[in-house]
């Protein structure tokens, strides 16, 4: 179900030497620029660690967008210093009157910024040439590691369909030559006098006859093929409504991977209701824009996107371009950084579907029994796109439940019964079917 | 031996010839099963060329075709909230704590609300007063998702907006205004004082307005003799758990008397606690349940009641009054006088008969008695209409002093015994206006129909009685463009507040006196701190004092003389028959009559669903030559007849012959009959409004046979224990009960064991291996048959909380019903006890029963048994399944595992109590079922954790595992024990009066233990050694005479 993106040949051939060209063309460029004071590099570094949260290069968010701040600040009258004093503490101009100061403040709703007393004037500095540098340096270089990768494979497809071609001819060679030479040897024999012993072969009884002839063989073939044919219809059968791989194509690009994974975002973060409720519970988009109303943008890891997923179109532009379906969604209107109160509810394909007449509870699981999310969902950190991990099952519930021990350490409501149960049972842990895990009605009503 | 009472269901039980019975006791069915329906119709199926072979290549190709369908998987969406509402969390249910107040049915209650959607009523356990869900308001939720509700106004029959709705209406009343016309408010009750005070309001504004107040089923005699003495049009309230003695003339008092709610303390009261329960007398004409529950039930025509109310008062106070009863009477009121001097105080007298001068009897009875019962300081105010006020209106708006008409919460063209009147009246109103919940026979007559919000969706508030106050809140967003009848009012007279903050400022002002608002709101009651009566505010007759000695009562001058109202109490002539008009548990006055699930909810006492009738004496019917019979699938029918009110006729009304009818009397219920704005299969029954007259319950009526019979859908002969007749109902007297050892009223049954005999209770009596049901939690459930009032809270509650299909009248007709939980009604012989055990051992030992049985179709005995899956320990059922699709829990249940299930009903047969049903059909999404579970609006009742049975599997009660479950998880997770009290079932907590307990065993401190130990114990059929884990309590009477 995975989808695999077909590039034809030439296309590629001419992506790569547009690649090719930009690189050039962007490096010279680049090296123009880098005669400001300041190390654009060491800028980057800081500013991804101290500013990003609240700044962007291209773009207002809780606080201004930074590209060529510095000359926007010398427009207004002010110099290098002016700035200095304001990251490291910008409520103390603001205090001391200066008008420009203020009406930064003011014009972001009053939300005073961090201060940095730590950034030396040398950090800053490198900061600033970051931002005075144009912000695309990093991708092309990564495209062309991309399109470099992404040759590879495909050379080596064409290889495989060579060679099997190849492989077609000469066999193909070979059965003519076959041939061929039979029929050159049968000339020779006919013209040498040998006689052929087809009769001999004639009243011989074909296998077939022989073998349509001998009942108890014609018993044992039918019986054996009935077994296999029930054997395998049966397998085939029991995955009908079984969906363990299922990976739908979801109406928005939800990355478990960058948010679990890369992120590290705990699980129950988001799908909080699973610490209480039956359900885990799809989070609603408010719980999205928690972080979403300040991450904008993807801006992947600092090397760029992986080649791998860059295969996959997985580019930054892509996730945010993912982002903004957030926003239309739940009508985030950005510029102004405010709800416009037009909604669209994203239609997700739901994954896991258990049947109507099972009952699972989440938070017996994750709260109770503190079962890890990926014991039954997989790993999910590492799933660009979600799928089905277990195949969900009964018989995959039962052998859990057979295995698995009650987790009753300080839980008063297990003391008693604990303690009466594994007496009767002789065993010192007990299993959640030993709990009566395993009756229908605990999961069927 | 108490066990050796014989009951039975149905008079055709005690016809020895009766061969349906017979075979009912045998088979589950009385018919063959008709496998031939199940391919299409019989004749089509014979002229078509599909034989045996045809049919298994059908078989085998949709097999194939289904196999080869779900290979591809439906792709199912998930939508989740954009903006979360922050007390909602997806598989959790909230509470809101509300209020029922529609007119006829008041109650605080609580409502579950699931992901926003109400699904369940329940119990509010704060409430003092009227706390409880009759079966009624446990349906109501069902109402909210009725298809058929109006979903926007409209004006002169077109749909608009309610913008242009509310200019043209603020028009035309201020026209009415200037015209000088008057404006009617012609309403409901409310009892709420913020529609009270915005009633004011609204005059202040609009000046000549004119509120009147219309009961559909008035309770107006009471209402003008409370309103004569005490001077404040209401009702005295009553409070018979502290009665030793209730002597009741007509008043169905376990029933809608006086808006119901007595059950409650009547319950507490009938539990024998310490050798003492109260006793009741009950003098009536139809048998109702508190007929049934009574002690002593005489059955006297409405004529005589009133002679008897009459003579009683005679009696106490040695006045004698002329007038001849049927022979007993006279001395049985002799007795009842005697008990009541005896009793003092602490008994009560009260009456149903809509006469002022028996309701004026018997305040004053009251009154000289000082009941202590008898409570007319904080008196109830859930009924308050006026019959002359309705009248007058009427007549005004024929005359054209009515300029504009508004209504909410009736449907007079259907509740007025003549609508002619009102639809010429109507006409000539210069506005009509209605707010309607459901398109009715009213909608259709006026001019502007505006949709009403349910009460789910509403705000609002009431009084019940003087000093209990209840709070209204919506649980959910209005689900169509409605709005409710006070906002609008609020508009109109140009107030700019919503209803929600004119409530507060009502109860901010006048009702809360301090208290927090939230607080109050969340608890959906409040009694305020001090009661505002105080104590000694009206004389009060001293306790204790000897009735005998006080002479007649004084009066108020403006009350009925009493000697005036014995005199004609007496003096009633009877002309005929005479007909008394009740309300059903069911459909109540009729509001809710496109209610699946109450349509479909068994009478208590002549367990027919789907409909009305008129319910005859067996004497009457023997004279008229009417009948009831049981044809060859053991379905009931029955006559025809027309009735005949002072020339207002209706035709074909069904009959049912219903033993302890009082002869020279016949019933009929009110509420049925409903079309307009009704699907075709909700149209059931007879309209009886027509018959009454004058606003009064009881009539005279000529009765006629007509040709035909009708198809009752009764349940009454189905599921009877395979004709083990014993060991079902055990009763005992209070005496014997005091006396004698547990072993003479409650022996358990013995079985023979190695040459002698030992109780089935016996671990020796066992042939199977017991469950090991010491350790975790062992759920029993436990019915007090004394407390048991048949109302049948918990079948509606069971439906609600168990997705429990409705099947419709053809289906219950075929013994089809999918009740997970019946209320088995049973009829025994005798007056009394003592009579009938002398007669069983005077007779020979293989009489049938027959014989003293017939003797009680005059004045049987009635008992009431709630009977669901008796979650045996060694279940009969789980021994026969071939795939072993139900199965025994260590927890005490016995699980039914549909998905498992292949239907061979094996099982069904082999369960002694009948309490298996069986999916004959695909009840959801079936437009062959056009119930609540057909359409998108009416599955939002449905309960999300428990699945909706799919075609051809068993189900059964489950005893609410998921809500067992859910307790359990709950502790789990918050680490903690479990108390008792914390397990609960539908039924149990449906259950206000305390007949259902329901808990674990294995806690030693728990209620339901002490019910497992009581002397009174018992279990349903217990000789067959089922081992069931619900028990019963043993019925006892309070028979002692004087």
């Amino acid at each position: 179900m995975k989808k695999v993106p077909y590039r034809h040949p030439i296309s590629k051939f001419l992506g790569a030497c547009l690649v090719v060209f930009l690189l050039f063309s962007t490096a010279l460029f680049s090296q123009d620029e880098a005669a400001t004071q300041g190390d654009p590099a060491k800028g980057k570094q800081l500013f991804n660690q101290n500013c990003a949260a609240c700044h962007s290069l291209d773009r207002k968010m809780t606080g201004p967008m930074l590209a060529n701040i510095e000359s926007k600040v010398i427009d207004a009258g002010k110099d290098r210093q002016w700035i200095y004093d304001w990251v490291r503490n910008s409520a103390g101009l603001i205090k001391s009157g200066d008008d420009y100061a203020n009406k930064i403040f003011n014009e972001f709703n009053k939300v005073p910024m961090t201060p940095f007393p730590t950034l030396s004037d040398e950090d800053i500095d490198n900061i600033l040439a970051y931002t005075a540098a144009p912000a695309a340096t990093p991708k092309p270089a990564a495209a062309a590691g991309g399109a470099a990768q992404s040759a590879a494979p495909a050379s080596s497809g064409i290889n495989n369909t060579v060679v099997l071609g190849a492989l077609v001819l000469i066999f193909g060679l070979l059965v003519i030559m076959l041939v061929l030479v039979n029929k050159t040897l049968r000339r020779i024999a006919e013209a040498n006098g040998v006689v052929l012993e087809k009769e001999r072969a004639e009243k011989r009884l074909p296998i077939w006859k022989a073998f349509v002839q001998n009942q108890f063989l014609v018993f044992v073939t039918v019986v054996f093929l009935l077994l296999a044919g029930a054997y395998y219809a049966f397998g085939w059968m029991m995955q009908i409504g079984i969906d363990q791989g299922y990976q739908p194509i979801q109406p928005i690009h939800y990355s478990h991977k960058i948010h679990a994974g890369d992120n590290k975002i705990d699980c129950k973060f988001c799908h909080s209701s699973a610490r209480v409720s039956k359900t885990s519970g799809v989070p609603s988009l408010n719980v999205c824009m928690n972080c979403h109303k300040f991450i904008s943008e993807y801006k992947g890891n600092p090397e760029g996107p992986s080649p791998e997923d860059l295969a996959n179109g997985y580019t930054n532009e892509f996730y945010t371009g993912e982002i903004q379906k957030l926003y239309d969604a739940v009508g985030w209107d950005q510029e102004n950084g405010s709800y416009t109160g037009k909604t669209k509810p994203v239609e997700w394909v739901r994954i896991h579907n258990l049947p109507d007449f099972v009952y699972f509870n989440h938070s017996q699981h994750v709260s109770v029994a503190g079962v890890e999310c990926q014991t039954c969902h997989g790993p999910v950190e590492e799933m660009e796109v979600m799928y089905q991990y277990a195949p969900l099952t009964m018989g995959w519930c039962i052998n859990c439940h057979k295995d698995t021990g009650v987790k009753m350490e300080g839980n008063e409501y297990y003391e008693k019964i604990h303690a009466e149960l594994s007496k009767k049972y002789g065993v010192e842990k007990l299993t959640i079917a030993q709990m009566g895990g395993l009756e229908c009605g605990k999961c069927h009503y | 031996m108490a066990s050796s009472k014989k009951y039975w269901k149905s008079g055709a039980e005690l016809d020895p010839n009766d061969s349906i019975v017979e075979r009912l006791k045998q088979n589950e069915f009385v018919e063959e099963i008709p496998i031939d329906g199940f391919l299409g119709d019989k004749d089509t199926l014979d002229s078509t060329s599909t034989n045996r072979r045809d049919f298994l290549k059908f078989i085998g190709y949709s097999t194939a075709a289904a196999s080869l369908a779900a290979c591809e998987g439906p792709v199912v969406k998930t939508i989740p909230y954009v903006v979360q509402p922050e007390r909602i969390i997806p598989g959790i249910a909230n509470y809101y704590a509300t209020t029922i107040a529609d007119g006829f049915d008041f109650a605080s209650i609580l409502v579950k609300t699931r992901e926003g959607r109400p699904i369940k009523i329940e119990n509010n356990t704060y409430a003092k007063v009227n706390g409880a869900g009759k079966a009624r308001v446990q349906a109501s939720v069902l109402s909210l998702y009725d298809s058929t509700r109006l979903q926007g106004p409209s004006a002169n029959g077109d749909a608009v907006e309610w913008s242009q709705f509310d200019t043209e209406v603020r028009a035309k009343l201020m026209a009415a205004k200037d015209s000088g016309r008057q404006i009617a408010l012609l309403t409901q009750t409310y009892a709420s004082p913020s529609t009270e005070r915005l009633i004011a309001d609204f005059k202040a504004a609009y000046g000549n307005v004119n509120h009147v107040i219309y009961d559909a089923v008035a309770e107006d005699a009471a209402l003008n003799a409370f309103e004569a003495k005490y001077g404040e049009r209401a009702l005295a309230d009553y409070d018979f758990e502290n009665a030793a003695l209730i002597v009741s003339f007509g008043a169905d008092i376990l029933g809608d008397w006086q808006g119901g709610g007595y059950d409650i303390g009547y319950a507490k009261g009938r539990i024998p606690k310490n050798g003492k329960m109260s006793r009741h007398i009950q003098f009536e004409s139809n048998l109702t349940n508190s007929g049934a529950k009574a002690d002593k039930r005489v059955p006297l025509s409405p004529s005589q009641l009133k002679l008897a109310l009459a003579k009683l008062y005679g009696k106490l106070n040695n006045v004698p009054v002329a007038g001849e009863l049927p022979s007993g009477a006279e001395e049985v009121l002799d007795s009842v006088a005697g008990q009541i001097r005896k009793t003092g105080s602490r008994a009560v007298v009260v009456t149903g008969l809509q006469d002022e001068n028996a309701q004026t009897l018997v305040l004053a009875l009251n009154e000289m008695l000082g009941s202590k019962v008898f409570d007319p300081q904080a008196p109830k105010y859930i009924r308050q209409g006026n019959a002359k006020a309705v009248t007058q209106l009427v007549a005004d708006m024929k005359a054209g002093k009515v300029g504009a008409l508004l209504m909410d919460g009736v449907n007079p063209m259907y509740t007025l015994p003549d609508p002619t009147d009102f639809s010429e009246g109507i006409n000539k109103v210069g506005l009509s206006l209605i707010f309607a919940l459901n398109y009715n026979e009213t909608v259709a007559v006026s001019q502007y129909v505006a949709s009403a919000s349910h009460f789910l969706e509403s705000w609002g508030d009431a009084q019940f009685k003087k000093g209990f106050y209840s709070l209204m809140q919506p649980t959910i967003k209005e689900l169509f463009d409605t709005r409710q009848f006070q906002s609008s009012l609020l508009r109109w007279a140009g107030i700019d507040k919503t209803y929600y903050e004119y409530v507060k400022e009502t109860w901010n002002t006048s009702i809360l006196a301090g208290s927090d608002w939230d607080k109050a709101l969340q608890d959906g009651v409040f009694v305020p701190a001090e009661m505002p009566i105080p104590e000694d505010a009206a004389p009060k007759e001293k306790p204790g004092a000897p009735a005998a000695e006080i002479a007649e009562a004084e009066t108020v001058s403006t009350t009925i003389p009493i000697a005036t109202a014995v005199n004609s109490l007496a003096g009633a002539d009877p002309e005929g028959m005479e007909l008394t008009l009740y309300t059903k548990q069911g459909l109540g006055d009729g509001q809710q009559a496109s209610n699946p699930w109450l349509q479909e909810f068994p009478d208590p006492i002549t367990r027919v669903s789907w409909g009305n009738y008129v319910t005859v004496s067996k004497v009457d019917a023997d004279r008229l030559n009417l009948k009831n019979e049981h044809v060859s699938n053991g379905a009931l029918n029955g006559s025809y007849v027309k009735l005949t009110v002072n020339g207002t006729t209706l035709e074909g009304v069904p009959v049912i012959i219903q033993p302890g009818q009082a002869k020279g009397s016949v019933g009929m219920a009110l509420g049925y009959g409903r079309l307009e704005g009704m699907k075709s299969e909700m149209r059931t029954g007879v309209n009886a409004y027509p018959l009454f007259q004058d606003f009064s319950n009881i009539q005279s009526v000529e009765i006629e046979k007509m040709s035909g019979m009708h198809e009752f859908a009764c349940v009454q002969l189905q599921n009877t224990m395979v004709g083990r007749g014993d060991d079902i109902i055990k009763e005992t007297s209070l005496e014997i009960f005091n006396t004698k050892d547990k072993d003479h009223w409650n022996a358990v049954p013995k079985v023979d064991y190695n040459h002698g005999e030992i109780e089935v209770r016996d671990k020796n009596a066992d042939i199977w291996n017991s469950f090991d049901t010491e350790i975790g939690h062992h759920f029993n459930l436990s019915i007090d048959l004394n407390a048991c009032t048949g109302c049948g809270a918990c079948v509606i509650a069971c439906h609600a909380e168990n997705n429990v299909p409705v099947v419709g009248k053809e289906e219950v007709r075929r013994f089809r019903d999918m009740h997970w939980l019946r209320v088995d009604r049973y009829y025994s012989s005798a007056d009394t006890f003592k009579q009938e055990i002398e007669d069983l051992q005077n007779l020979p030992a293989m009489e049938p029963y027959t014989r003293i049985e017939t003797a009680s179709y005059e004045n049987p005995e009635v008992a009431f048994q709630p009977v669901m899956c008796q979650h045996c320990n060694h279940a009969p059922c789980e021994t026969v399944c071939p795939v072993a699709a139900t199965s025994h829990g260590r927890q005490g249940q016995n699980q039914m595992v549909y998905n498992r299930c292949v239907g061979t009903r094996y099982c069904q047969n082999n369960c002694p109590y009948k309490v298996r049903r069986f999916n004959w059909f695909r009840y959801n999404g079936n437009d062959e079922f056009d119930y609540n579970m057909n359409n998108d609006l009416g599955r939002m009742v449905l309960n999300p954790d428990v699945v909706v049975r799919s075609r051809g599997v068993m189900e059964k009660c489950s005893m609410c595992i998921q809500l067992t479950q859910k307790t359990i998880l709950d502790a789990k997770r918050e680490g903690r024990k479990i108390e008792d009290g914390e397990f609960h079932t539908a039924c149990s907590s449906a259950c206000d009066k305390g007949a259902m307990v329901f808990g674990d065993i294995n806690d030693s401190s728990s209620e339901i233990l002490k019910k497992k130990n009581d002397d009174r114990m018992f279990h349903l059929l217990e000789n067959v050694g089922t081992k069931p884990n619900v028990m019963y309590q043993v019925m006892v009477r309070n028979t002692t005479e004087a």
